[in-house]
């Protein structure tokens, strides 16, 4: 379940594309949208165009997800693209990913936000290494249910005995990672095989299409019924020069905590632990984002709280649930993922961030490094670079709040920025 | 210290039911306090728009009940409809807001803009104008209300997304955005631009419209107009677009789907006088808005990329 997509009613599913390069995700995307009627006239009048100036016969449907020049002169998928549409059943975004090894972060931005993922794989070649990284990623990141659709299902005449086949190591695989509830269904995305309609070549298949699948496919409200936990993004000081018009309060100082409520809920009255310093306050008010006092506020809202006494709170501090307090440390073990071209140095420092709040971070070690083609775990001959997966120990300038990430993916995930480049080089998740 | 609070202490119930808008209003209000709490000097890019109305709206709720920490910014193309400008100026003043405007038309008087014909669309000027004032005002961030349904290389864009010193945009290298922790880091002279509401579509900023009360400039909805039908696009007669000799003019209903350039924004054929009859349309509708309505994105396959690539908004 995604946390920077507080969208998590049922109404909504948000879902991705991932698996190896050329294995036909930006075609289902747009065979999808197309067969089911969610092209404007002008889209599809476009992607004609452009399908025939690159001396295509037939309209290429990839070219409604891959928009840019580069993509389109390449063929390939450079970064996701987001499309957002709807049937009668629910409304759906979709984030179609690039499968290319060297845009394999690309993958890992769109998964973060997603409930579930279709992998695909090309049923004349099976599963491939990228494959395999993908699947682990998505599984690593967080998004809790994946359904393998094997495509180009035209390529091997139909055939139920490759789709069976392929289907039992998906399955296999999705077990040795950590999956339980697994999906998969024989597709080709060219054609239109058992994506809005089953069509009759894969007759023998039974189970719904694609589109149909994904209309009752359930998301997870995890992080509600989770301890409460509040990030302060901001601390607002409020005095009378800066009130806003109308606003009905009348400019005594006053200090509110603008913030996200991670996961649980608060009500008003309710005892919160804040920390860093560990000091016990009471809730005093709620101001939700309808902008009236509100009696509780639960995971994923904006809201603004007041508590009954001034503390030193500022911006990255947590208030959380008295009977339920988080771990604290400035060492930590964490499964990270990197991002960068530069590999990790273990000499140098970097900016962590979880949640708003930021720490500078030294790696003390890399513990092992994961063989994604084998999901065996090496701890030889060490170093991390771009789209290495593995444990690592980290040392934090100030001690921090968290939980493990398999417990509450809201306060048990990171990110690292070089601070000399900016760039984002690694996300991580807390053991 | 919490004096004032407990006199309107009249608590609600929290809503029990949390909607898709719910959601999309939560995310955009989170977006806005990361850029407040952690840039130096944010601008609310603020066209008068109904995109711009609405973050407005949002920062307006996330900084509650405190006055904005953000200046509104404006590149006006002085290529608008007066209603815009009046709308534009009336929220300002009703809110006491901060709004610094900066004109295409001062940049081509100062030789800064140089155009290649008496009339041409100003659009993509703006990039010029607007790379001008976040130098004179150095602002580290420019918040602006694109969505990523609007178009194809806006659907490929992070929701920070990160400008070099020459404003450029480098789509084939942008940072991992994972979770919703963001890097909002810019060495001196680069500069970010923060889009809160990309995931929400046409119908969710109608509905939002509708659900908040957010006013609008008039030309939203329908009225009369004088327009002139090329490639299937109402092309408004106006004194900036006059009728060439051989145009038939038609007086019809029409209301814009998106304001903009004058001499490249066209409305839409529409008696909607009303949000709820505006939702009807945006559920119904076979064209996307920028298809029904930008004449300069039709000019080639990648025009919005490439204007993004010199720094667009
Ligand atoms: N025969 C056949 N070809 C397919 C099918 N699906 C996709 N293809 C072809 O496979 C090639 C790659 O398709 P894409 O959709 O671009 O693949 P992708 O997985 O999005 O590739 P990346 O995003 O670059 O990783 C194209 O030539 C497609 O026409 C299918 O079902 N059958
Ligand atoms: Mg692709």
């Amino acid at each position: 379940m995604p946390m920077n997509n507080p969208i998590n009613v049922s109404g909504l599913l948000r879902f991705i594309t991932a698996g190896s390069v050329d294995d036909g995700k930006s075609t289902l995307i747009g065979r999808m949208l197309y067969d089911s009627k969610n092209l404007q006239v002008d889209q599809l009048t476009a992607v004609e165009a452009s399908s025939k100036k690159r001396g295509m016969k037939e309209v290429d449907l990839s070219l409604i997800t891959d928009g840019l020049l580069a993509e389109r002169e390449q063929g390939i998928t450079i970064d996701v693209a987001y499309r957002y549409f709807a049937t009668p059943a629910r409304k759906f975004i979709v984030g179609d990913s690039p499968g290319h090894l060297q845009y394999t972060r690309n993958m890992v931005t769109a998964a973060s936000s997603a409930d579930l993922a279709i992998v695909l794989i090309d049923a004349e070649s099976g599963v491939k290494t990228q494959t395999r990284r993908h699947l682990y990623l998505v599984h690593w990141v967080g998004v809790s249910h994946v359904l393998f659709a094997v495509n180009k299902m035209d390529k091997v005449g139909f055939s139920e005995d490759v789709y069976q086949k392929i289907e039992r190591e998906c399955v296999e695989l999705a077990h040795s990672i950590g999956y339980s509830k697994i999906h998969s269904m024989p597709v080709s995305a060219l054609d239109g095989d058992n994506i809005t309609s089953r069509g009759d070549r894969l007759s023998w298949h039974e189970g719904p299409t694609l589109l149909e699948y994904l209309e009752q496919a359930p998301t997870v409200q995890d992080l509600l019924h989770l301890p409460f936990r509040f990030s302060v993004q901001r601390v607002m000081r409020l005095n009378r020069q800066n009130i806003q018009v109308n606003s009905g309060f009348d400019g005594a100082d006053l200090r509110g905590y603008q913030g996200l409520v991670v996961s649980g809920e608060v009500r008003v009255g309710d005892e919160v632990i804040i920390s860093p310093g560990g000091h016990r306050a009471q809730i005093n008010s709620i101001l939700g984002a309808s902008r009236r006092l509100v009696d509780s506020a639960l995971t994923q809202e904006s809201v603004t709280l007041f508590l009954d006494q001034d503390y030193d709170v500022s911006r990255g501090a947590l208030f959380t649930d008295v009977n339920n307090p988080m771990l604290s440390s400035n060492e930590f073990n964490a499964e990270l993922c990197w991002f960068d071209e530069a590999p990790l140095d273990l000499s140098r420092t970097y900016l962590m961030k979880q949640m708003s709040n930021a720490t500078r971070v030294r790696l003390k070690a890399i513990n092992e490094l994961v063989n994604v083609e084998t999901l065996e775990r090496t701890s030889d001959h060490l170093s991390m670079c771009m789209n290495d997966i593995g444990q690592v120990s980290l040392k934090t300038q100030t001690a921090l709040s968290f939980d493990s990430f398999k417990r509450n993916r809201g306060t048990g995930a990171f990110i690292l920025i070089d601070e000399v480049s900016n760039r984002t080089v690694a996300a991580g998740t807390i053991e | 210290m919490s004096a004032v609070i407990e006199k309107i202490e009249i608590y609600e119930k929290n809503k029990t039911t949390w909607t898709h808008l719910d959601a999309l209003e939560s995310e955009a209000i989170h977006i806005l306090r990361e850029v407040a709490a952690e840039c130096n000097n944010p601008a609310l890019l603020f066209s008068g728009g109904k995109d711009s109305a609405v973050v407005l709206h949002l920062a307006l709720k996330a900084f509650f009940p405190e006055t904005l920490p953000l200046t509104l910014l404006h590149i006006d193309t002085e290529h608008n409809y007066q209603e815009v400008l009046d709308f534009r100026d009336r929220v300002v003043k009703r809110n006491n807001l901060k709004l610094v405007v900066r004109s295409v038309g001062e940049s081509i008087r100062q030789g800064r803009v140089r155009l290649r014909y008496e009339g041409e669309p100003r659009n993509k000027y703006q990039t010029i104008t607007l790379l001008d004032a976040i130098r004179e005002h150095n602002f580290d961030v420019c918040i602006g209300g694109a969505r990523r349904d609007e178009e194809k290389a806006r659907a490929k864009e992070r929701i920070f997304s990160f400008r070099d010193e020459f404003g450029q945009w480098d789509p084939k290298n942008q940072r991992p955005e994972i979770w919703n922790i963001y890097n909002t880091r810019v060495a001196d002279g680069e500069n970010i631009r923060t889009f809160p509401i990309s995931n929400w579509t046409e119908l969710d900023v109608w509905e939002y419209i509708q659900r908040e009360e957010i006013e609008l400039p008039e030309i939203y909805f329908t009225h009369q107009r004088d327009v002139v039908i090329k490639n299937n696009l109402l092309v408004p007669v106006t004194s900036l677009t006059p009728a060439k000799e051989g145009d038939e003019i038609s007086r019809m209903s029409v209301r814009f789907r998106t304001v903009g350039d004058i001499t490249c924004t066209a409305p839409v054929a529409s008696t909607a006088a009303t949000i709820e009859a505006i939702l009807l349309e945006t559920a119904q509708t076979q064209v996307t808005e920028r298809g029904a309505t930008r004449l300069d994105d039709q000019t080639s396959e990648a025009a919005m990329e490439l204007r993004k690539k010199e720094g667009y908004f």
